[in-house]
């Protein structure tokens, strides 16, 4: 188990990508000493492009840098990076061009910093693009394994990062492939889908419902983007019930990926589990997690509505759906 | 760089063929932007038959220099030029904005020759320095243009790339401003004023040429000396006409992105053929 931050092993793993394919070059906008995009700079000062404070022009850089055959990596806040959406849009995705966005301090990791810094809607955004992947993973194992995929893969990426510590919940075991989700535990009594941070709160809730006696099934689905549809209608097929997790907004991330799948191939109750539509303010993170509905005792009444309405099954087929805090 | 005998008169008769082929391709595809193309005839015509080295057999080759048309609604004399240059062919040019065809509205990286998609505004500097960048860490000898509208310098991300061409010292990059006055709605001076704009690039630490842009030999000239500056990015100012080329256009903001009528089509052609034909 380790309390690392996230941050930290991403400067490192950055670094240990850059030794061995040079074409890897990063760009920061003054935040290297946050996001730990600056440790590259202490063996690579000349792969090492300091953009200042200045997004849109740092994506412009990054799509020439891509163009002659370098691999940039982008790293702002998950936040200001959005900045340069329409560079993004034009510049990198829609010539598939090999940049990689790195959105740091994603959710409510700049939790106190206040709404400004938080980062609800990347997902939903850069998942709309054509070309673009989107992958956000739980900790500090797999966040390794995701840079080697992403450094390999030729085409545009969007990594999402939190700032951490994240506990540990996969293993050095723990299969990584692009476009592929994790089943962290299996079970029939209801299907928990998760991503990012949010795969931690899963794993406790799991924890909690276990000693309840609910049997939960957990996939923890790191892509967003390509998004494992095949996992995802098998754990509905099996548990006939899903609750979908993540810290964002309510609408446009996993929850929604994840009810467009099974929409078109397998009709389930679903209930998703995510910022209600709404800004938060200053808080810590997790408590800004409990108010916002996303900590564990919220992925926990979620599964207990879902499996009301999954025993309620025939008459919840005639009634709409109870809609909860999301309206 | 070649530069025989007689060849200005060519890259000048040139430029008036780039205008017709424009003149034709928007006229039939009922789209485009004339305005803004015909002010930038001489400008192209001197980049691609005079100063770029590039083999447009080999679109691809990676010593070649590159060219961003950050001003992406010239798209139609743009395609003109690669056609004439050998990276496809004229007949190619009929096909401009329809379905299936690798000539966009705007220019796409499909195409061949295209070294960066555009039309989203004041984003082509930026790819630019990128691209210079790119070039001075991998021990390349390419040149990158960037060729500027002056409307889209009021995008807040050109100053930015501005800021950071001077800051890695690109001497490799060179931008060229089609400064025609002009933009979509009105003249820049009744939209939002770009003066002193010269001023402005000086005092952002780039070396700074002002040549007549429908002037081959000013431009030649110019754009040579841009080439030579040492330890600093350089940008070219090029006065123009918006609309140069057709009497009846020139300077008025509707040829922003009017289509001409038959009868305006018929006149524009026979004016600019004329051109073409008195030089030879």
């Amino acid at each position: 188990m380790s309390n690392r931050l996230m941050r930290e092993v991403f400067g490192e793993t950055l670094l240990q990508l850059g030794k061995k394919d040079p074409r890897i070059v990063v760009l920061d906008a003054d935040m290297g000493r946050s996001t730990k995009a600056s440790k590259f700079s202490e063996l690579f000062p000349d792969r090492f492009f300091q953009m200042g404070v200045a997004e849109q022009n740092m994506v412009g850089v990054a799509s020439g840098l891509a163009s002659v055959g370098l691999v940039p990596f982008v790293v702002s806040f998950a936040a200001f990076i959005k900045r340069a959406l329409d560079q993004i849009r034009v510049l990198i995705a829609q010539p598939g061009l090999n940049a990689k966005i790195v959105g740091a301090y994603s959710g409510f990791s700049s939790s106190r910093s206040g709404k400004s810094h938080h980062a609800i809607q990347d997902m939903a955004i850069m998942r709309s693009m054509p070309n673009m992947w989107v992958v956000s993973p739980v900790d500090i194992l797999e966040l390794r394994a995701v840079m080697e995929v992403i450094a390999e893969h030729v085409g545009p990426v969007y990594l999402r990062l939190i700032r951490g510590p994240s506990p540990v919940v996969t293993t050095e075991g723990t299969p990584l492939h692009p476009g592929r989700g994790v089943v962290l535990r299996k079970g029939k009594d209801v299907a928990i889908m998760s991503t990012g941070i949010e795969t931690v709160r899963a794993v406790e809730a799991v924890r909690v419902l276990e000693s309840n006696g609910v049997d939960a099934y957990l996939l923890h689905l790191p892509w967003v983007k390509p998004l494992d549809k095949e996992a995802v209608v098998e754990a509905a097929s099996l548990t006939g019930a899903v609750v979908v997790a993540e810290e964002h907004n309510l609408i446009g991330g996993l929850g929604s990926a994840v009810a467009e799948v099974l929409g078109e191939e397998l009709p389930t109750p679903i209930k998703r589990v995510g910022i209600p539509d709404m800004y938060a303010d200053s808080d810590s993170e997790e408590d800004l997690a409990e108010e916002c509905d996303i900590g564990v005792s919220s992925v926990v009444s979620a599964v207990y509505q879902m499996l009301d309405k999954k025993n309620r099954r025939g008459r919840y087929l005639l009634e709409p759906c109870s809609s909860g805090k999301e309206g | 760089m070649i530069m025989e005998e007689g060849t200005v008169q060519y890259i000048e008769d040139m430029a008036h063929k780039l205008r017709l082929h424009a003149l034709r391709m928007v006229y039939e595809r009922r789209y485009g932007h004339i305005g803004g193309c015909f002010s930038l005839a001489e400008i192209l015509s001197c980049l691609y038959f005079h100063f770029l080295r590039i083999d447009p057999q080999n679109p691809d080759w990676e010593e070649r220099d590159r060219l961003i048309l950050s001003k992406g609604h010239a798209a139609p004399i743009y395609y003109a030029a690669l056609a004439e240059r050998g990276y496809f062919s004229v007949k190619e040019l009929d096909t401009f904005a329809t379905g299936g065809s690798f000539l966009e509205g705007h220019p796409d990286m499909r195409a061949p020759g295209v070294d960066m998609s555009s039309g989203s505004l004041g984003m082509g500097l930026s790819v630019g320095v990128g691209m210079a960048m790119g070039a001075k860490l991998l021990g390349k000898g390419f040149l990158t243009y960037v060729i500027l509208g002056d409307g889209e310098i009021q995008e807040g991300q050109v100053w930015e790339a501005m800021l950071v061409a001077v800051r890695y010292r690109l001497d490799n990059l060179i931008a060229i401003v089609d400064y025609n006055k002009h933009q979509l709605m009105d003249r820049i001076d009744r939209t939002l004023p770009l003066e002193p704009l010269r001023e402005k690039w000086v005092a952002f630490n780039w070396e700074v040429f002002e040549a007549d842009g429908h002037d081959v030999e000013a431009l030649v000239d110019t754009i040579g000396r841009a080439i030579k500056v040492n330890g600093r990015p350089s940008v070219v100012i090029a006065h123009t006409v918006k609309g140069k080329g057709v009497s009846f256009m020139e300077g008025l903001p509707e040829w922003h992105n009017k289509v001409p009528t038959g009868e305006e089509y018929r006149e524009a052609k026979a004016e600019l053929s004329r051109k073409v034909f008195s030089n030879e």
